[in-house]
């Protein structure tokens, strides 16, 4: 074994192209064993096709990866052994209920019918599937398929789980009970690698995390270390009305530290601050003085869409164009 | 375990997962249960009463190309059937787990061959109800209906190859029908091969299709009715051995094929 028993996951200088797209331009990670690693980035940053070389579905142009310590290309049915994917669609089958959706994921890791069933029976419960466990899964709402595709994931209790967006295209309601379970999955010590669009969700359950766009890596570290990399406060205001825009641009480039950034749809305004508090009273009172209405102020540390802004020039979750 | 017995047993765990949608699913009971009665019944009224000067002898005449036609129309089950899991993320799954390569093709292709199973019993008991019979022994009946699914098998396959290179569901569904018009016309299934203009002439004659369903004729003991002659060549003279080595042919291309397409195919 080349990995050491420290290390669940090691990738390096990974390279794909689709056609003329590099889809991954030289990635490298490494997922120590037990914590959970956070992959964040907008659509067609690289995340699946990480994913998908590390879980053996593809092939890397170049560039090698251990997953539990095999070679996903050289031994790729010992490296099928060692996960569990829950992939980016929730992959149940709609006509079969929950518990044979788990008893043919068990039958196929070689489990024998007893195991297979018994082990099905235990996930429906841990998920709290255990009232829908005979109805056909099409019956699911959007929360409980994605429960049902996480319960596959971890059938064969693999050392490595890995999740592929797995609260995109969910409901607010549906993403809480996500997080939950995978929550659950983490206390328990499970090594995860987890892709996402949404910040928040690396954030809440990412040990560190790292920031993928145009298939490289820019930026790695705890949610903690990314942000202070940007240092400062973030000074936030709405205003009652969009007429007080510029004026409020104005105060707020003399008592911050960089351009103030104005939303003109949404009445936003922010700034980056270095005096915290006193920068706020200095705003709020140059604002009153001049009878501009403030709606809502706040002061925070600058969150990971903040981070993503200045390290690429563009938001995590804003739509880009393909190219 | 071996290749082979790991194949067959994630294979058969593959296939008892497709029957079980298909039981729940009411598209695939209507195009395996209604659609081959619906067969039986508009070829064996609507054409016996215009091609031949005998009805009856025409009917019995036509039942096993009805047979054929159906069996080859069930590979597009296979079509869809991995097209859909394609799209919807399942096969990820499967080639995310440690099982057989060969598995998730073969437990298609077998429950799709149960299902052809279902739909011959159908369309043998409505063939009755129209007058067609078994004339021969026990045993060449036996082995026409052997032939007949070893056939649906090996076209099976060349499903399966296609619903895994389509682009879309879609389009998987046209194209697991549209190659089946011709090679299922171009065939002596409804009318005689002799009648036939020179090049359509020799491709029906050679067509594993034309091949099958002689085969299946003779060994029910189904004679061709008056006014549609048998013509004679070697394919219509050893129509069973050229209908295996069709089917063996057939399985020797597209099984490996469809396996390496596989190991390679990405979700849509």
């Amino acid at each position: 074994m080349t990995a050491s028993n420290q290390v669940a996951v090691r990738a390096e200088a990974l390279i794909k192209t689709f056609g003329n797209t590099r889809a991954l331009d030289g990635v490298d990670l490494e997922i120590p064993t037990g914590t959970v690693l956070g992959m964040l980035g907008p659509n067609g940053a690289g995340k699946t096709t990480t994913v998908r070389i590390l879980t053996t579905l593809l092939r890397p142009d170049s560039g090698r990866a251990w997953v539990a310590g095999h070679d996903v290309t050289a031994e790729p049915d010992k490296v099928r052994r060692a996960i569990g994917l829950s992939g980016q669609y929730a992959a149940v089958d709609e006509n079969l209920t929950g518990y044979e959706n788990l008893y043919m994921v068990g039958r196929l890791y070689g489990m024998n019918r007893a195991r297979a069933g018994a082990r099905a029976k235990e996930l429906l419960t841990r998920f709290r599937l255990n009232e829908a466990a005979e109805r056909p899964a099409k019956t699911y709402s959007g929360g409980m398929r994605r429960r049902l595709d996480l319960a596959g994931a971890l059938v064969a209790e693999p050392a490595v789980v890995v999740l592929d967006e797995p609260t995109t295209g969910l409901d607010p309601r549906g993403r809480m009970e996500t997080w939950e379970v995978i929550g659950e999955l983490v206390a328990d010590g499970a090594t995860v690698l987890l892709t996402t669009q949404y910040l928040e969700e690396a954030d809440q359950l990412a040990d560190t995390i790292l920031v993928i766009d145009h298939g490289k890596v820019i930026a790695s570290g705890t949610a903690d270390k990314l942000k202070s990399q940007i240092g400062g406060e973030r000074l936030e205001l709405v205003l009652a009305e969009a007429a007080d825009l510029p004026a409020t641009a104005k105060v707020l480039a003399e008592v911050g530290s960089a351009e103030p950034v104005v939303d003109e749809h949404t009445r936003r305004a922010h700034v980056p601050v270095d005096t915290g508090s006193k920068a706020l009273i200095e705003a709020l009172r140059r604002l009153d003085a001049q009878d501009i209405a403030v709606l809502d102020v706040s002061l925070h540390r600058p969150t990971l869409d903040d981070v993503f802004l200045s390290l690429t020039g563009h938001s995590a979750e804003e739509e880009k164009d393909p190219s | 375990m071996t290749v082979l017995t790991q194949g067959l047993r994630d294979g058969s765990i593959v296939a008892w997962r497709n029957l079980l949608n298909v039981r729940r699913n009411a598209d695939w009971l209507f195009a395996a249960v209604i659609q081959p009665v619906m067969f039986v019944l508009l070829f064996a009224y609507v054409f016996a009463g215009s091609i031949g000067s005998n009805p009856a002898a025409y009917r019995e005449f036509l039942l096993a190309g009805i047979f054929v036609q159906t069996v080859a129309f069930n590979s597009a089950f296979t079509v869809i059937g991995l097209a859909n899991d394609l799209q919807k993320g399942i096969i990820d799954r499967f080639r995310s787990l440690p099982m057989s390569r060969l598995a998730v093709l073969l437990g298609r292709t077998v429950s799709d061959l149960v299902v052809s199973c279902g739909a011959l019993l159908i369309m043998s008991l409505c063939g009755l109800v129209v007058g067609w019979r078994i004339r021969g022994s026990f045993l060449d009946a036996v082995a026409a209906y052997l032939l007949l699914l070893l056939f649906a098998f090996a076209l099976s396959w060349v499903g399966a190859l296609i619903g895994l290179a389509a682009p879309s569901v879609e389009v998987a569904q046209s194209a697991g029908l549209v190659w089946l018009f011709p090679v299922s016309f171009i065939s002596s299934a409804f009318v005689s091969v002799g009648g036939m203009p020179g090049p359509l002439r020799a491709f029906a004659e050679w067509n594993p299709f034309t091949s099958v369903i002689n085969a299946v004729r003779q060994l029910f003991g189904n004679p061709s009715p008056p006014g549609l002659p048998m013509p004679h060549g070697w394919p219509v003279d050893h129509a069973v051995l050229y209908t295996v080595l069709c089917a063996a042919v057939i399985l020797l291309i597209f099984v490996p094929l469809s396996v390496a397409k596989y190991r390679k195919v990405a979700s849509k």
